[in-house]
């Protein structure tokens, strides 16, 4: 029965490993390539994200109907969500300013990217200011919007995980079909050439 | 002797990134045996975070122990013998070799031809801050909040993901950070 539950070396390195693997494939080490969903020129970031998300669901769903993962096996994040909205608006930011996000800044530093470097200092000097201010005040705000519920949108509101997952399968078919739009009427995904030469002026479309 | 001599670099044969679609899948098969093998998803500043603990203890191991967020976390001896910690340095590796086996593998101050080295240097930095103080707030970051708590169907994954996206559109319009 699933999950082994295994919290060793071996699978550390072997899931991080394929992950790395894979986002540096995906065009995720360059922060041209990841800044461009945000000036919605290039859908790669949506696109690879959703993808996943809706594969790994579907996977986590099947699991359990066969009866190989019983329910609750998987962690799931509390439904903190002043919490979750801040957090999401901090690094949204930061990736919008910095170029990365704190797992492909790992991905650009290893692809040889030493602006990567200064973000990742610049993640270790956040959670120092954060440690710094941690105390009541924090911690009543990150406490904020929490549904009571549970945890899920099945287990907080009883919405069946199967309507869920067509949900997303809908939203994934239209981030590529309007994300593909809004990539031919403007420059177009970043390319593995643009991205190993740098950020810098692309030629016009 | 017909050695040829060019002022020019040695072409690199630069691979192509994989479409979308496929880096998808192979993304959510990695991330779909993570949680078969551990029960938990994918992450990065679990181990950041760690580091940081790592480097607090070491610099000033008495303030370190007293601040009320790290000092739980590093009661239980070295903060950086974690699950996490070994993901991270896999991400490091399997980056390379996927850089290095693509020809993509080039030491750069990415940014520094667009917006310049200083500048580009301050956006690094800043941009790194704000997204290490927001992943401490959200207890995730986008790897560990956004993609395998959206996968377990969590609501917080959903409200990160859209805020998220909403004040990096923002963000990006106001600032060029690369």
């Amino acid at each position: 029965m699933f999950p082994f539950s295994d919290a060793g070396i071996i699978s550390g390195l072997i899931c991080g490993f394929l992950f790395g693997y894979v986002l540096e494939n995906a065009g995720f080490g360059s922060p041209a390539k990841l800044t461009a969903q945000f000036k919605l020129s290039d859908w790669s970031v949506f696109k690879v994200m959703f993808t996943a998300i809706v594969v790994a669901a579907g996977g986590l769903y099947l699991l359990r109907v066969v009866g190989l993962m019983p329910a609750d096996a998987v962690f799931v994040p509390t439904s903190l969500l002043m919490a979750a909205a801040i957090g999401g608006a901090l690094i949204g930011a930061g990736f919008a300013v910095g170029g990365y996000c704190p797992g492909t800044s790992v991905v650009g530093m290893f692809s040889g990217r030493m602006d990567a470097m200064v973000f990742i200092i610049g993640l270790m000097l956040g959670t120092f200011v954060f440690a710094g201010l941690y105390g009541p005040a924090i911690e009543t705000v990150m406490a904020l919007a929490e549904i009571q519920g549970g945890d899920t949108f099945t287990d907080a509101w009883g919405i069946p995980e199967l309507v869920l997952l067509a949900i997303m399968g809908a939203a994934l078919v239209a981030i590529f079909y309007f994300g593909g739009r809004l990539e031919r009427a403007s420059k177009g995904p970043v390319t593995a050439e643009e991205a190993v030469a740098g950020a810098g002026d692309r030629p016009p479309v | 002797m017909s050695i040829a001599i060019s002022s020019s670099p040695p072409t690199r044969v630069i691979k192509p990134f994989w479409p979308p679609l496929a880096a998808g899948l192979a993304l959510g098969l990695v991330l779909l045996l993570t949680f078969v093998l551990t029960g938990h998803g994918l992450g990065a500043t679990g181990a950041s975070t760690r580091a940081t603990a790592w480097l607090g203890l070491t610099l000033a191991p008495v303030a370190t122990q007293a601040n009320a967020y790290f000092g739980p976390m590093v009661e239980g001896g070295n903060p950086l013998n974690s699950w996490i910690t070994w993901q991270v340095i896999g991400v490091a590796i399997g980056a390379f070799v996927a850089a290095f086996l693509a020809g993509r593998f080039r030491l750069q101050f990415d940014g520094s031809r667009s917006i310049g080295t200083p500048r580009r240097l301050t956006t690094a930095l800043l941009g790194g801050l704000l997204a290490g103080f927001g992943a401490r707030v959200a207890a995730g970051c986008t790897s560990g909040l956004g993609l395998s708590g959206a996968a377990t169907l969590g609501i917080a994954a959903f409200v990160f993901l859209a805020t998220f996206f909403a004040v990096g559109l923002i963000a990006s319009r106001m600032v060029r950070g690369v």
